[in-house]
């Protein structure tokens, strides 16, 4: 059993109020390393042994279609042991 | 004429379309998400509401429908079709329209009657307004910040597709005060504020939005 | 750990349980033992002690609840009363209205958004329960001061939770109260109210009749959320110097609900239900034994075919678990298939977990072995009855003695300053920055809403027949008097109700307090309860229903007794109300009742420090004949507006009515400074066209109501004698004061 990560983020062009506020907060309560935050989504899928290339580019295809709206977010897939 | 409004888990606002379209004189005929079935209908709205919660994005599940199968081959092939709030949130996960609407930057739910500008008066569903008319009508989301890239801006500027625009503070960050986008042909709208609940002064801010209504029924019949 | 089975019970009677932990005292578990003649498996332990806790068995309060249902007054309106998940009132033309008021405040300190959004969740679903299509919710909110830390966590999240569910409900959100008072710091109040409407044949109840009928489960999938919060949360304190507590806080889905919603309406529709329940504070254990109490009295349940989101959960841990979304119903085997074809067109998860026996014990088994063997009525109804001694507090006589001494504006320098403090402070100030977040349009049926008097949902639209809600509480007179301060907030709710020229109809009410185990406290709770019955009675006004909130304190020290009166009132054609405010020049502004000097438990005197002195004295008679000429008025169209008098008195009243629709006002005031800031109640600010002056005057002399001209609209200043304060000057006060403290 393997796990298929992707991470769905907004295109950097795209304002993120939500992580904007995330690092307002911060500082607020005293951690003062973030030059800037940006939230995500990820999302992780379980699936029978190794994954090959080809249930790979499957998860592409569907973090194209469905997870990620390509209008506005960007993804990246990787495999998670 | 009959007005198809469609209902998906979780919508709201289905009802007050249907009776903002009966106000008008059409028929509204209720449309189930799960069947592929459009019944006939000369024009279709996607109404507002938080169908399936809101799940991963607003109408990313919704758009994948059996109805909107149906749907966008009926648009596509020139059905009037309006959008309003989630269901402009579908149309732009459907691809019908361009961009897509994101959290209000304020990041909180806003519910307030806005003042709009009709900036295009040739869609199926604005031709009851003249350019330039200010209109009040309910704002009412969480997620209606309009955003695209600077290239679909400028092409949607240029060919004078934006049909409504916030008027006064922008309440959502919407590029470009965006309230309202129409697709080429101008067949196909979304509208982020509701004109369904506008359509008397006993039960809403005023009657303006009745208008939306009136247009499609002369779209018909032409 | 082994299945402690019911022949393991009878087995091994010496086992000693964990009761204590559970919260159940020892003479309560020796009455458990009493009851079943040896000692209780661990589930019929769980099940005893959340259904035996205070929030679920009101054991400190029946005795005093029981007036309500002593002294009610006999009406053939109420349609089901006290005892029922909501009540129901008769509203004419066929339809029949239920509401209900419930708290979430523990829940809502430890995690607000969800503890808001699930206090939304279960009161709309004790609606549904009843039959009834949810049709709006109002919640009374009460934080510690305004500028506290603590009420910077909370207040934003209470906020966004009850607008995340109601909104995503469908549920209009018409009116509702937030109050600031330290006394609220460490436990805020979060009340919601839930009101939904149905035709008469459309009552549904919570019994299960009919033996060889289905025990039916459906919603969400139960989880491991809330376990123990019933009687962990609602029945214990919070220590200042202790631990912080994190149980398990419930957390709600509203998609789920709102589906579940549709799926049981039109399940409704179908005639398809003998009696449903729905899952709140204490889950599975409190829907079988009060559908098995309700009905012939036996079911069987086999609770292993209870659909789990966590298959790691124990029998006990199942029938505390307080998962949100679910409903339990009780169905005729013929109509099995339908109801299942109902849910899976709406994708809600369905189990048939038992039948209704002709027994009279509720008999639960996991995998064939018998778990629970018990009567019911002895879980469900006939919990520990408790009567707590009572002991009037020494701080009463003190405090009624004390001599307010605040000063009250005299120059007109003064009066402009009282005037912009108290529109701008936060009890008093414009609530959008709260209300914004709340769609008051769903449905296509609100009338009034915030910051109207009360809440008005059309019903009908055809004839336009509607309805009217409004909450009060108010805190600081119940401090000095708790048995004339619920009267006074009953007078209060109601007149609120009237001022539209709706007719009040029903009462429910949430009643806030500390610890029912401090004699204060529960005397405080007993004269609220007695003045409200007492009260309830003299105006006619039947009470429905309603819910008990204790331990609302940090370690000895217990918040100001806060019982929230929620009254309904019916109107027959929303178009004929009286709006809260005029939108035009040249009309006539007239008082209605007198004005004393009550300046004791004022808004005036809170923010000066002053908490002492003696609360009014209510005349209810008087209340109902004002109530009178506020629904005769509107029938025979003589107020163009009306609005009541409440916290921060005239000064308030008339600085809402300026801003309403930006048209000024000019008065003339004697003993301005009085005038200005008494908070006297029965009284009302009508705006009349002049041509209605002698109707009025005669209405008002008919039902003995005093009346004194104050003035005229107009202008874009209010102007109070000499003094002049311009509406931009006065919005900006009055509008500034939420986004300065919250953004």
């Amino acid at each position: 059993m393997a796990k298929i990560v992707v991470d769905v983020m907004l295109k950097p062009e795209i304002l993120d109020p939500q992580g904007v506020a995330v690092s307002a907060a911060l500082p607020r309560l005293g951690f003062n390393f973030a030059k800037s935050v940006r939230q995500g989504k990820r999302f992780e899928i379980e699936v029978d042994g190794e994954p090959t290339p080809a249930q790979l580019a499957e998860v592409e295809k569907a973090a194209e279609k469905l997870l990620a709206n390509p209008v506005i977010e960007t993804f990246t897939v990787r495999v998670e042991k | 004429m009959k007005v198809g409004v469609v209902t998906f888990p979780g919508t709201l606002d289905d009802r007050d379309a249907a009776r903002a379209a009966t106000n008008v004189g059409t028929e509204a005929v209720s449309l189930w998400h799960g069947d592929a079935d459009l019944k006939g209908v000369d024009a279709v709205i996607l109404p507002g509401g938080f169908s399936y919660g809101d799940y991963l994005r607003c109408g990313a599940i919704s758009r994948f429908a059996p109805v909107m199968e149906k749907i966008i081959d009926a648009a596509n092939g020139g059905m009037p079709l309006l959008g309003i709030c989630n269901g402009f949130q579908v149309l732009c996960e459907a691809h019908l329209l361009p961009g897509a609407l994101t959290r209000n930057h304020q990041l909180h739910f806003l519910c307030r009657d806005q003042k709009l500008e009709i900036t295009n008066n040739s869609t199926a569903w604005t031709t009851s307004f003249a350019v330039g008319q200010e209109i009040v009508i309910p704002l009412k989301n969480g997620e209606g910040s309009f955003q695209c890239d600077d290239a679909t801006l400028a092409k949607l500027e240029g060919e004078g597709r934006i049909i409504a625009r916030y008027v006064g503070e922008n309440p959502n960050g919407s590029r470009n005060k965006i309230a309202g986008i129409t697709n080429e042909r101008g067949n196909v709208v979304g509208l982020m504020p509701h004109p369904e609940h506008a359509i008397d002064t006993l039960t809403g801010p005023t009657a303006d939005g009745l208008g939306f209504f009136t247009s499609v029924l002369t779209a018909m019949v032409k | 750990m082994a299945l402690d089975t019911v022949a393991t019970a009878q087995a091994t009677p010496d086992q000693r349980q964990p009761f204590a932990e559970l919260g159940l005292k020892p003479d309560e578990y020796a009455r458990i033992k009493e009851i079943l003649k040896r000692r209780p498996t661990s589930s019929e332990l769980a099940m005893y002690s959340v259904m035996w806790s205070e929030h679920c068995s009101y054991k400190s309060s029946k005795v005093h609840l029981k007036q309500f249902g002593d002294k009610a007054v006999k009406t053939d309106a109420l349609l089901v009363g006290i005892g029922e998940n909501a009540g129901v009132v008769d509203v004419g033309q066929g339809y029949a209205v239920t509401f209900k008021i419930e708290s979430h405040n523990h829940p809502s300190f430890i995690e607000p958004y969800q503890g808001a959004a699930t206090g939304v969740g279960g009161i709309v679903r004790d609606i549904l329960t009843m039959g009834a299509r949810p049709i709006a919710v109002m919640d009374p909110l009460r934080f510690g001061p305004a500028d506290a830390p603590d009420t910077h966590r909370v207040l934003p999240g209470v906020i966004a939770g009850i607008g995340g569910y109601g909104n995503c409900l469908g549920l209009p959100n018409i009116g509702g109260e937030v109050v600031f008072d330290e006394t609220y710091l460490g436990n805020p109040l979060v009340n919601a109210l839930c009101v939904g409407v149905m035709k008469h044949s459309d009552i549904k109840l919570a019994k299960a009749a009919g033996a060889g009928n289905l025990v039916v489960l459906y919603g969400a999938k139960t989880g491991g959320d809330g376990i123990g919060g019933v009687s962990v949360l609602a029945s214990e304190t919070f220590e200042s110097t202790g631990p912080a507590k994190r149980p398990a806080v419930q957390v709600g889905d509203p998609f789920v609900e709102k589906v579940l919603i549709e799926c049981s309406l039109e399940i409704f529709s179908e005639d398809l239900v003998v009696g449903i329940q729905d899952l709140g504070g204490a889950g599975l254990s409190c829907a079988t034994s009060e559908l098995a109490s309700g009905g012939s009295g036996g079911m069987k349940v086999e609770l292993d075919r209870v659909p789990l989101r966590d298959t790691s959960l124990s029998p006990e841990e199942i029938l505390m678990s307080e998962s949100q979304e679910r409903m339990c119903a009780i169905v005729e085997p013929k109509h099995i298939a339908r109801f299942l074809e109902i849910c899976k067109k709406w994708d809600v998860t369905v189990t048939v977990i038992g039948e209704v026996t002709d027994g009279d014990r509720l008999e639960i088994t996991w995998h064939g072995d018998l778990i629970v063997d018990v009567p019911p009525r002895t879980v469900a109804h006939e919990g520990p009855v408790y009567n707590r001694p009572l002991a009037k507090p020494e701080y009463i006589d003190r405090v009624n003695t004390e001599v307010v001494n605040v000063k009250l504006p005299e120059s007109t320098e003064e009066i402009k300053a009282a005037v912009l403090k108290l529109a701008g402070t936060p009890n008093l100030a414009d609530k959008s920055w709260v209300t914004s977040q709340y769609d008051r349009y769903v449905q296509g049926n609100t009338i009034q809403s915030q910051p109207d008097d009360s809440g008005m949902v059309r019903i009908d639209e055809k004839t336009h027949l509607g309805v009217a809600v409004a909450t009060d509480a108010n805190a600081n007179w119940s401090y000095l008097n708790p048995y004339e301060g619920a009267k006074l907030a009953l007078a209060e709710a109601a007149r609120n109700i009237a001022t539209a020229g709706a007719k009040p109809l029903a009462v429910t009410n949430c009643l806030n307090f500390g610890s029912p185990e401090d004699p204060g406290v529960m005397w405080q709770f007993a004269e609220s309860v007695r003045g409200l019955a007492d009260g309830c009675l003299e105006m006619g006004l039947p009470v429905t229903g309603g819910n008990v909130s204790f331990y609302n304190q940090t370690g000895s020290v217990a918040i100001l007794p806060t019982p929230v009166i929620g009254v309904l009132g019916v109107i027959d054609d929303v178009r004929t109300r009286t709006p809260m405010s005029f939108d035009r020049a040249g009309l006539d502004l007239y008082l209605l009742g007198e004005t004393q000097n009550d300046i004791a438990g004022s808004e005036w005197a809170y923010i000066h420090g002053q908490r002492g002195g003696s609360a009014p004295i209510p005349d209810l008679k008087r209340e109902m004949r004002l109530i009178e000429v506020l629904v005769a008025g509107r029938t025979e169209k003589i107020f163009t507006a009306a609005h009541d008098l409440s916290q921060g008195g005239l000064s308030a009243t008339l600085t809402e009515m300026v801003l309403r629709h930006g048209v000024g006002a000019k008065v003339t005031l004697e003993n301005v400074g009085v005038a200005l800031i008494s908070e006297t109640p029965g009284r009302v600010v009508v705006a009349i066209d002049s041509s209605k002056a002698n109707r009025l005057s005669e209405l008002a002399k008919s039902k003995d109501i005093k009346l004194y001209k104050i003035g005229t609209t107009g202008g874009d200043a209010l102007v109070i004698n000499d003094t002049v304060i311009s509406l931009d000057e006065l919005r900006k006060a009055h509008t500034e004061t939420f986004t300065k403290l919250f953004g």
